[in-house]
């Protein structure tokens, strides 16, 4: 098994990895990006594997460094990888059919809060129920929502940002229409509010 | 000058009857021959790995008055679809076997086995003092089973289907334990799909007073369960529906005084489809938990903090990596005696990280939970400057399965393999007895592991190695290794050879999508006749293909039962010299 060892030592020095021509080692907030393409490239390297999962994506995605919007060919994955129970990916499978792709998460903001939150819209099902969790994250109240009123009466009010770049009040579209087209929301003021619930 | 001791056998047994490990009661029974037979008769207990490595007429007649057996099946690496369906880990012969010869039976244990409903009618019929039915990730049966079941064990303690996948027919099943039935101490139905019959639920939970474990399914819905609650007040861990339901205030209220009024309980479980603003009901009772399993609860960070921020004495939690780091920093802040972690993936199968976790949070549970000793992490990056720090930390660690799920990632920060941050993890933490690798690994971390590796009992291995010598470094250096499971890496015929007499002393090997061809197979079953080597390849018979090409699967296991009979067309297991000589005699 010796001269195996020298072997093995030569092959670890030529072991490299990291994007051709490219030495330097990544900036951390890129490495989740640039973690994800070294391995696509290494990939091609290990031949010896059946399943060979990441070889034909590396070509298309090894030239640009930063561009976050290259298109990533559909993966094959690996058969039982990674290793998560039939059991446990068909409780996730179920969930994600419901809600039909990634969490949808939007940012929340509070006039008069040092800090924005985020909220995955997918997780509600209905408006009491988003309204519940927002008055409890932000430890408001927004009374009794009514078609002609709105939030009148209440100290706090949802508003929010639609695909148009308009500031609509929550409440008013259905559900689903409402989960499509928020793009952000904001929690205002009552008296800011009353412009918006009367037409 | 000779003498012996020589007690009377009813001293000696009764001195047998406090030794309850396994272990022990193995190394007894090695003394001498008379301890032997003594032990024999009075062994009530007995834990069998690998079904496939004993028959069940050979453990009959070496302990005719046992009272509780365990079994298990199927290799590990079946929970993740590698194991083709009918593969085998079939429960009847035990079964039949038992039911002759061991009428006083009373537990039966099985995990990754196949059990027909049939079996669980002759279970239900001639086990007349049947206490304990714990299924954990089995198949083959229905509800219908489950009816003969409830109808005939007026005993039954323990019914516990945990994982299996079980053809729920009808929710109907419950209702055949009769009304004077009253034993239930632990009763987990959370695989179960269908609606159980919820009167029926009650009624059951009401009339007993020794319940303690209630795992219900899915399809239990919220505003039922204080209701349920209220009838098993003394309930000690609970596994809730669908956490989720209308708006209604009185629904809050109740769910709060029923989770106040259950005094005793120390687990909770369940929270499918929670709705963030029901969580507060159980803040209550949080300072109690022990155990918080919310692996299926798609929580944010911000409620899982506010909730497990409560809980002091939090020993064991499962959660899903929308904790974050945030909420691991959280953890690792208020839960001082934490022993156990696992963090699973929300979207495995996701290109893109969609959560803001990554080494750190684990890092920071290493740092602040001095107790920490298992760990299970699904993450997207690693370094070996973490590893290095969580090794340093956690010396104590007895499991470490760290899943990074790209495969081959390599470290972050400086590109490397992550040969040297797990071989710290195996040098630190010397009572390591279970490692899952993962990451970007040459043959140098199974050198690691075959120097300090010494207390290792599993390793798992994927995607990684260069060459036989990673084999190598584990097969001759683990000297406890019992259960080893290798997919996707380059290892071949020679580290495999060279180490046979080693296998032998393990419980079994898995390798699959490597290189070790088919001759070496052949000559290796030939060579151990106390090995079964079986080949698992769905491209057809081996013999078609050339006698150097990679089998697609291969588990070796050690028995004394020869090679199995209920093998399906895609196993053959290799033939040793005794059989190969019989042929030729013929």
């Amino acid at each position: 098994m010796g001269s195996y060892e020298s072997e093995l030592n030569l092959k670890a020095t030529e072991l490299r990895l990291g994007l051709p021509g490219n030495d330097e080692p990544e900036k951390r907030s890129c490495s989740l990006r640039s973690n994800k393409r070294s391995s696509l490239e290494s990939g091609v390297e290990e031949s010896r594997c059946k399943t060979n999962v990441n070889s034909h994506a590396s070509d298309s995605t090894t030239t640009s460094d930063h561009d976050q919007d290259s298109v990533q060919p559909a993966k094959v994955q690996a058969v039982g990888w990674p290793p998560i129970r039939s059991y446990r990916k068909n409780s996730l499978q179920q969930k994600k059919v419901e809600c039909d792709g990634n969490g949808m998460y939007v940012k929340v903001s509070m006039a008069g809060a040092p800090y924005l939150r985020k909220i995955d819209l997918k997780v509600y099902k209905s408006y009491p129920e988003l309204l519940m969790a927002l008055q409890t994250l932000f430890k408001c109240t927004f009374g009794e929502y009514s078609e002609r009123e709105g939030y009148n009466g209440s100290e706090y009010a949802p508003t929010y940002e639609d695909k148009d770049g308009d500031w609509m009040l929550v409440g008013d579209v259905p559900w689903n229409m409402f989960v499509t087209s928020c793009k952000r929301l904001r929690i205002i003021k009552g008296s800011e509010a009353k412009g918006l619930g009367c037409l | 000058m000779a003498y012996t001791f020589s007690f009377p056998e009813e001293v000696l047994e009764h001195v047998f009857s406090f030794i309850e490990s396994e272990k022990d009661r193995s190394a007894i029974s090695l003394v001498c021959k008379s301890w032997y037979e003594i032990e024999r008769w009075c062994r009530r207990r007995v834990f069998v790995g690998n079904c496939y490595a004993v028959s069940p007429v050979m453990v009959i007649k070496r302990f005719p008055e046992l009272r509780s057996i365990a079994l298990k099946g199927k290799p590990h690496f079946a929970d993740f679809n590698l194991v083709p369906e009918g593969w085998g880990g079939y429960v009847c012969p035990w079964i039949a076997a038992m039911a002759c010869a061991l009428p006083c039976l009373e537990e039966i244990r099985l995990k990754r086995m196949v059990i027909t409903d049939e079996s669980l009618e002759l279970v239900a019929k001639s086990f007349k003092n049947f206490k304990v039915l714990v299924l954990t990730s089995c198949e083959g049966f229905t509800t219908d089973g489950l009816a003969a079941i409830a109808a005939n064990c007026r005993n039954l303690k323990e019914l516990d289907l945990q994982e299996s996948e079980v053809e729920d027919l009808s929710g109907h099943w419950l209702s055949h334990f009769p009304d004077s039935y009253t034993s239930l101490v632990s009763l987990n139905i959370s695989c179960l799909g269908n609606e159980v019959s919820l009167s029926a639920l009650e009624r059951l939970l009401g009339r007993c007073p020794n319940l303690q474990t209630l795992r219900l399914n899915r399809a239990v819905p919220l505003d039922r369960l204080p209701n349920l609650l209220s009838r098993c007040p003394q309930l000690v861990e609970l596994g809730t529906g669908v956490y989720s339901t209308e708006l209604r205030p009185e629904v809050f209220s109740n769910l709060e005084a029923a989770f106040s009024g259950c005094k005793q309980l120390k687990s909770l479980s369940g929270f499918w489809d929670v709705l963030p603003s029901y969580l507060p009901a159980v803040y209550p009772i949080c300072s109690r938990l022990t155990s918080l399993n919310l692996s299926y609860a798609t929580i944010q960070t911000y409620d899982l903090i506010k909730l497990i921020s409560q809980c002091r004495n939090l020993l064991r939690l499962w959660v899903l990596d929308y904790i974050e780091d945030a909420g691991l920093y959280a953890l690792a802040a208020s839960c001082k005696d934490l022993r156990e972690l696992r963090v699973f993936p929300s979207d495995p199968f996701g290109l893109d990280p969609n959560v803001a976790l990554t080494e750190q949070g684990l890092v920071s549970v290493s740092e602040g939970c001095p107790k920490l000793q298992s760990v299970l992490y699904f993450c997207r990056q690693m370094s070996n400057a973490a590893l290095y720090t969580i090794a340093r930390n956690r010396p104590n660690l007895t499991r470490f399965r760290l899943c990074i799920i790209e495969p081959r990632t390599p470290d972050y920060i400086t590109r490397e393999p992550l040969d040297s941050g797990f071989g710290a993890i195996v040098e630190h933490c010397k009572d390591l007895q279970r490692l899952s690798l993962s990451g970007l690994l040459t043959d140098r971390v199974f050198e690691y592991i075959g120097t300090y590796g010494k207390k290792l009992e599993m390793l798992s291995v994927a995607f990684a190695g260069e060459s036989d010598l990673g084999l190598h470094h584990v097969l001759s250096g683990c000297d406890n290794l019992r259960k080893l499971e290798i997919r996707d890496c380059p290892f071949g015929d020679k580290a495999l050879l060279a180490n046979a007499a080693k296998l032998e002393t393990m419980r079994s090997l898995w390798m699959s999508s490597c290189s070790v061809s088919y001759g070496a197979c052949k000559l290796l079953g030939q060579k151990m006749p106390r090995l079964n080597v079986e080949v698992i390849d769905e491209r057809g018979p081996p013999d078609s293909r050339p006698i150097s090409c990679p089998v697609e699967k291969l588990y070796i296991y050690r028995s004394i039962a020869g090679p199995r009979l209920d093998m399906p067309g895609f196993v053959w297991t290799m033939e040793d010299d005794s059989s190969l000589r019989l042929e030729s005699s013929r």
